[in-house]
């Protein structure tokens, strides 16, 4: 199957419930509203044409500059019977973000759900045990977000003009 | 617990006669530093005597934050951190994050580097499935077939040592290829292990695949349906020896993987014999891949032409002011990359490595996420260990091959 045959067929089984669509590489990637993403991704899965049958992965991104969507959670999804890619994209905002989980289409969204939420505080509803997974429990943040820094900023002896950054 | 008093109903849906059970629970910590797990996770067990009624799992105790370690970082300084992914086979992770960063730059490498890729990749999943193998040898008992292997395990880290002066963490090839090409004594070390490897592989298989100690210990022990690990997002060979046949590199071919002619061994049952039988087949598979691959290797350059990513020759630093630029963005990192994002996998040694990687053209991935099976595949561990002993729990652990930097990240 092709992105082009994808997309068609997505149209015509989404309808108006997909946002925007867009061919990025080799990957063809909808955006939809975070309200919809479980129930356009249950549609998928169960439709016996296109048959997404495997999560391969969920993950976060954060854009602090885009005020009311911060956030994104990625889904990668995977059709062997098409052997096709299809990545999903919905976005949330930085107040108080939550989204439905995916564990009862796919089990295996447990731990990447409870690895966003830990990296990116986004809660999944619904989800059987939403706690940190590779961070400390006792920690406060969500260490993936973009206000968080990598380097020590009170560092003096690196002066990150020189390195172009 | 069920409401019929004599059953007991576990977390994974197994039921037991409470005749079998001796009632005198206990809490136990399988790991974190306990010297079955073969690194740093822990699992707190309760069991009634041998028998594992319940596991909790904990990890993240080697996390070193790679992916917000990724977002600092310029692209070629990234391979070091996929080193310490899966180490037991590093150079497909550095090949596969130098292919993912091609496919973000559009650029098109020669047969020859695909053809290069495919042999160093094929010998370091050898590598990897050697050790996995061996290692439940080691915990079923039998000490000497974990050493075996490492005389052949010791040639391929010759081979990579050739290619990068490394053993353990490569970091090996650049973005657009290699930093350079086989040398004689690659070739002659290559051509020795093509000759010798299979005559040793084969003593050392017969040690252990019909043996009828190493048989009755793992047939049966940790199994997995083929639904149950497709729920779970199994991938590789643990997902084959429930019976599926996915392999990334025939659904999806990279590196020119569509060239060579190989089989996808599949297991049935899921259970570790199973799961020890794949990997075995797919490291007699490898080895065809190997001679298919350096019997028809190409001639041309080894590396694509990608100056901005591609180090130069350092005769050239010295004496070309164009090789002296690129020296410099290079290392300073200021190569210009393009706004976009891909998603790029390859056939880990425990099944599909991922990498999404989104740039917003600036120095260093404004995002990389990591697809790493270990961790995707480990939250089965418990249903697949409860209700069973605690010394199938262990050949368990040790036959899905859980790498703790690969889980941790």
């Amino acid at each position: 199957m092709t992105n082009s045959a994808l997309a068609e067929a997505l149209n015509s089984l989404l309808g108006e419930r997909i946002v925007t669509s867009e061919e990025l590489y080799d990957t063809l990637v909808v955006e939809v509203s975070s309200a919809d993403a479980f129930s356009v991704i249950e549609t998928l899965k169960l439709d016996p044409k296109l048959s997404f049958n495997f999560l391969t992965l969920i993950g976060g991104v954060h854009y602090p500059e885009n005020p009311g969507r911060e956030l994104c959670v990625v889904y990668h999804l995977h059709s062997w019977k098409n052997a096709i890619r299809l990545r999903i994209k919905a976005y949330l905002p930085a107040e108080n973000p939550s989204i439905q989980s995916l564990t009862s289409l796919y089990e295996t969204a447990n731990w990447m759900e409870r690895e966003t939420f830990d990296f990116f505080g986004i809660k999944f509803e619904n989800h059987p045990n939403l706690t940190r997974i590779l961070n400390m429990d006792d920690m406060d943040y969500h260490p993936m977000l973009k206000e968080h820094p990598l380097e020590d900023g009170t560092r003096e002896d690196k002066d990150d003009r020189f390195f172009g950054r | 617990m069920n409401a019929n008093d004599n059953l007991i109903r576990l977390s994974n849906g197994q039921v037991l006669s409470k005749e079998t059970i001796d009632g005198d629970i206990a809490t136990i910590n399988f790991g974190p530093t306990h010297p079955a797990t073969h690194g740093i996770f822990q699992n707190i067990l309760t069991v009634d005597g041998e028998k594992i009624l319940n596991s909790v799992q904990t990890v993240g105790y080697i996390h070193r934050a790679f992916e917000k370690l990724a977002e600092r970082r310029p692209y070629n300084q990234i391979t070091p951190i996929t080193d310490r992914l899966n180490y037991c086979s590093s150079p497909i992770n550095n090949l596969g994050w130098h292919m993912t960063v091609e496919k973000l730059l559009q650029v098109k490498v020669p047969k020859r580097v695909d053809y290069m890729r495919v042999i160093i990749m094929e010998l370091a999943r050898i590598a990897d499935h050697l050790i996995c193998d061996s290692i439940i040898g080691v915990d079923t008992g039998a000490l000497t077939s974990f050493f075996y292997p490492f005389s052949e395990r010791e040639k391929i880290y010759e081979l990579y040592e050739e290619m990068c002066g490394a053993r353990l963490t490569t970091n090996m090839g650049r973005i657009g290829g290699f930093d350079k090409d086989f040398n004689p004594v690659f070739h002659a070390k290559l051509k020795e292990f093509i000759r010798t490897f299979p005559a040793a592989f084969e003593e050392w298989n017969g040690m252990l695949e019909r043996n009828r100690i190493f048989m009755d210990r793992t047939r049966g022990a940790g199994p997995i349906s083929a639904e149950r690990a497709l729920a779970y997002g199994f991938t590789g060979p643990n997902l084959r020896a429930a019976g599926v046949d996915y392999d990334v590199r025939v659904m999806h071919p990279y590196s020119s993987y569509e060239d060579f002619d190989f089989i996808i061994p599949v297991g049935v049952n899921g259970d570790t014999y199973d799961r020890f039988m794949v990997r075995q087949e797919e490291i007699r598979q490898s080895l065809r891949i190997i001679e298919q691959a350096y019997n028809n290797l190409p001639e041309g350059p080894f590396h694509a032409e990608v100056p901005e990513f591609f180090l130069p020759d350092k005769k050239d630093v010295y004496n070309n002011m164009e090789a002296l630029i690129y020296h410099f963005k290079i290392i300073m990192g200021e190569s210009e990359v393009p706004v976009g994002e891909v998603y790029h996998s390859v056939e880990g040694g425990n099944g599909e490595l991922g990498y999404y990687l989104i740039s917003d053209g600036g120095r260093s991935p404004y995002r990389l996420q990591f697809r790493r099976p270990c961790f995707i595949y480990y939250q089965a561990y418990p249903e697949m260990i409860t209700g069973s002993n605690i010394s199938d729990a262990v050949i368990t652990l040790s036959s899905i091959n859980v790498i703790a930097g690969e889980l941790d990240a």
